[in-house]
């Protein structure tokens, strides 16, 4: 009995070692599955897959610099869109009114957005964003589908807001009462202890805190794939068809027939893989070094 | 000279209203946008719901009708599977965590954690396709609730961590002074008291992966029939919308909404049950 005791013992401390492990494991298999899955397209493809402007699977020639342009614009105009709106709710319920019943609310409503599904996103946007973007591109004189960078960029915009708001939240909030204080007792107006004070103090954080919803969009799928377009060239402007690193692989992974076009796009799968590892690994870590403080 | 001031001060003060009311104003924005997009899904979601929906299978272009029972039988299936493989995964996990902080390699794990919640859950579709679906020679239920268990993990050991490191030491200690090993003291002991923050954690999970559709592209990869074998390829309501969605027929759109609602209305009502027992299951002492 006694011996059971020690040895189930024994067995539950080594269980639970062998369950942390596993996770650094599993994290250091998706890379190597990657790498060596993508093998085939990294050496049929060369270094030319980054910077490559023509993807044509029928061909078998493939450059991704179509996507990393279309990721690059749709992540970073969702950014520019939804940071004015993210700073200020995170100011609003950071700063303005920190307690009480009320930004409590606000802060639970602002959180429903994480909870919706991206696809629900992209369907939303379908019937919603993209006939308000359609006049626009009529007026333009441009191919008007509405569907397009510009349209994914804004219900993307709208996918990153719950992401900012409560990171920069987080960060503002931890701003040392003394320096605000001081500030104050120097006769400066709430507004001015916000832009000379908390701000600046905070612009680490707040960096960060917008980094990692830049990991966040690069990485969105569902929304992006419906309502991107769909298209493997060049765009033209932010009206353009295109797609995403992550929307073709959503696309397109199914029907790749050939081993070169499926692992061309997994070798897109291990790009977007280091890329967002990287991403989150400096947001975290800055975001970790300000907490501390 | 006094004249002077005082019109500074009026300025600034002019100036602070107005960022306030500025701050104010995107911040009722963003609130506006989330009722806007509710509003929406729920008025074009409740006009298209009927009984067909929860009762019949999805019909092919041409005949109207037609539900998507199957893709509601599929998501409970994908997530429950999910469920039993996540949860005891995560929560030993997550005891390991909270027994083992400050040491280098519960460091070193708490970051694999935060890493793993950030890997695109498209590039964990095609990391299961890779292991379970090649290897299985087709698509398959389980290979769509392992991604959703993958997915699942990192709420799950996140909020069982803070919820363990939360109960004193004190009590803990008092369970080893009676003998009790360390495993009865945490069966026992531990988590008893911290339940609430853990099935918080695997109910935050749930919510997670219900809504899910990219990384089930190419494991779980939908079907349009009725399906309870594990090991063939099963619909979810995620996939059903987004196949539906970029469908040029309004009969399907009218399903997709309807879909829709099903789907946004138990995430929701899932983040609810979150957010109303967070404070009562906190562990208070």
């Amino acid at each position: 009995m006694k011996n059971w005791r020690i040895l189930e013992n024994k067995l539950f401390v080594r269980w639970l070692s062998f369950s942390a492990i596993i996770t650094i494991i599993l994290l250091s298999a998706f890379f190597l599955t990657l790498t060596i899955s993508s093998w085939p397209a990294i050496k049929a493809n060369g270094i030319q897959f980054l910077w490559g402007k023509t993807w044509d699977p029928v061909k078998e020639h493939f450059g991704m610099l179509p996507f990393l342009i279309g990721t690059l614009l749709t992540s970073f105009l969702a950014l520019i869109i939804s940071a004015p709106f993210s700073v200020a709710a995170a100011i609003f319920l950071g700063e303005y009114h920190s307690k009480g019943t009320i930004p409590n609310i606000f802060r639970n409503i602002i959180d429903l957005l994480a909870a919706i599904p991206s696809v629900v996103y992209g369907f939303w946007g379908l019937f919603t964003v993209a006939p308000l973007i359609r006049p626009l591109e009529v007026k333009l004189h441009l191919p008007s589908s509405g569907l397009g960078i510009f349209t994914a960029s804004i219900v993307l915009a709208i996918m990153l807001i719950p992401y900012s708001v409560s990171l920069v939240r987080q960060v503002i909030s931890m701003t040392p009462i003394q320096l605000k204080e001081a500030a104050y007792a120097l006769g400066g107006t709430q507004t001015e202890v916000i832009w000379k004070v908390v701000l600046p103090y905070n612009i680490s954080g707040i960096s960060a805190g917008f980094l990692l919803s830049l990991g966040r969009a690069l990485s969105e799928t569902m929304a992006v794939t419906i309502l991107i377009g769909n298209a493997a060239e060049l765009p033209h402007n932010i009206f353009s068809a295109s797609n995403t690193m992550a929307s073709v692989i959503a696309n397109e992974f199914t029907e790749a027939v050939s081993d070169v076009y499926s692992a061309s796009l997994i070798e897109i799968g291990l790009l977007l893989f280091i890329v967002t590892m990287i991403i989150n690994l400096i947001g975290r870590s800055i975001i970790k070094n300000v907490s501390l403080i | 000279m006094e004249a002077i001031s005082d019109r500074g001060i009026k300025r600034r003060k002019f100036k602070d209203k107005l960022f306030r009311y500025l701050v104010s104003g995107l911040t009722y924005c963003c609130l506006a946008i989330v009722f806007v997009i509710l509003f929406y899904i729920f008025k074009k979601g409740i006009g298209s719901l009927n009984w067909a929906i929860f009762s019949q299978l999805p019909k092919p272009v041409g005949e109207t009708g037609g539900g998507v029972v199957n893709a509601i039988v599929g998501t409970l299936m994908l997530v429950s599977v999910a469920s039993i493989i996540a949860i005891p995964f995560g929560v030993s996990v997550g005891i390991y965590l909270a027994d083992n902080r400050g040491r280098k390699m519960a460091g070193r794990v708490s970051l694999a954690v935060d890493m793993l919640q950030g890997v695109p859950s498209i590039v964990l579709g095609i990391i299961i396709y890779l292991w379970v679906v090649k290897p299985m020679g087709g698509f398959s239920a389980l290979s769509g609730s392992i991604v959703l268990s993958i997915m699942m993990l990192p709420p799950v050991i996140k909020n069982t961590e803070e919820t363990l490191v939360l109960i004193p030491n004190t009590i803990k200690e008092a369970s080893l002074a009676l003998g009790a090993s360390y495993f009865r003291t945490t069966m026992k002991i531990l988590l008893p008291t911290g339940i609430g923050g853990i099935f918080g954690g695997c109910i935050l999970g749930i919510a997670r992966v219900a809504g899910e559709a990219a990384p089930l592209l190419f494991t779980a990869f939908g079907n349009p029939y009725m399906n309870y074998n594990i090991l063939k390829p099963v619909n979810s309501l995620p996939l059903v919308l987004f196949n539906y969605a970029s469908s040029p027929y309004d009969d399907w759109h009218k399903i997709a909404w309807g879909a829709t609602f099903i789907l946004v209305s138990m995430v929701l009502i899932l983040n609810i049950i979150v957010k109303y027992f967070e404070n009562r299951w906190k562990v208070q002492f």
